[in-house]
């Protein structure tokens, strides 16, 4: 076991205990003593693939993103409510294909979950060889309306990278000018 | 300070029931199985997160607190998993309404086999 690997196991326990803590509702040492043990146990009999990770964060991009993303949240959610109440007319959509930049395993998870907590855009399928994520959206009338959501989807992984990305990605993002 | 507590929690509280009412509504509303994973997925999540900030703002104990928290973090990291198993399963099953589709770059990719 490689030093990365058991530092990314550490903090998967370290992670469960704090659930369990929390859904115990109380901080005393039976409660720290019982939920490391029950996080070694369901780290040994489900162990987890490994995730990759080799990037940094940074705290700007961070606050950048989660910035953004809240408003996102509030606005789309709006619309589907809207959309919801508008008797009569029948919301059309359609599914776009969008192929990221810097596909990494992360990045496209991170990417695919930001994009399906904001309403309107759902993801039917996930090409992970190639980094192409297949998007549903919602309340599209025109080609044009599509267009401008894959550029929406690729500033977003902008963000994603800028606040979560390694400098590899970085560095990709650079060349490929938005 | 209590007061203006209570005032925001009433007004999180209202706002979230009616986005899950919405929810409700387009589930029933919209026309095919992909519209509708999109209200039952994400309104409600609005939704629900705002109903957890307002029973937080009106409780104010640590203990509280941090479970409402703990329900938010899972709504937020299962919503997006069952809906794209749904909607996956569902375009697969051929369950879409493919007329209602401006653009379906999906169609006739290899991956859908």
């Amino acid at each position: 076991m490689t030093g990365g690997r058991r530092r990314d196991r550490f903090i998967a326990a370290l992670g469960l205990t704090v659930i369990w803590v929390l859904l115990w509702g109380s901080f005393t040492p039976l409660t720290v003593a019982g939920g490391l043990v029950i996080a070694v146990v369901v780290l040994i009999v489900f162990p987890l693939p490994a995730v990759t990770y080799a990037g940094r964060i940074h705290p700007l991009g961070v606050l950048r993103f989660a910035g953004r993303f809240l408003t996102d949240m509030v606005v789309a959610s709006v619309q589907v409510a809207v959309l919801a109440f508008r008797f009569g007319h029948v919301p059309r959509s359609a599914i776009v294909a969008v192929a990221l930049r810097a596909p990494s395993d992360l990045g496209l998870t991170l990417t695919a979950e930001a994009l399906s907590l904001v309403p309107g855009s759902l993801i039917v399928d996930a090409d992970r060889r190639r980094g192409v994520l297949y998007v549903h959206v919602l309340g599209i009338s025109s080609a044009d309306e599509a267009d401008r959501f894959k550029q929406g989807v690729l500033d977003l992984e902008r963000r994603i990278i800028r606040a979560f990305g390694s400098p590899a990605e970085r560095r990709i993002l650079e060349e490929v000018p938005a | 300070m209590s007061g203006v507590l209570d005032v925001l929690a009433w007004v999180c509280l209202v706002v979230g029931a009616l986005l899950s009412l919405s929810a409700g509504v387009a589930l029933m509303r919209f026309p095919d199985l992909l519209s509708r994973m999109h209200a039952a997925t994400k309104p409600q999540v609005l939704g629900l997160l705002l109903v957890l900030i307002g029973c937080a703002l009106r409780l104010r104990e640590a203990v509280d607190i941090t479970t409402l928290l703990l329900v938010a973090v899972f709504q937020m990291a299962t919503a997006p998993v069952a809906a794209h198993m749904i909607g996956r399963a569902g375009y697969r099953a051929g369950q879409a309404r493919t007329d209602l589709l401006v653009v379906d770059e999906l169609a006739g990719t290899d991956d859908k086999r």
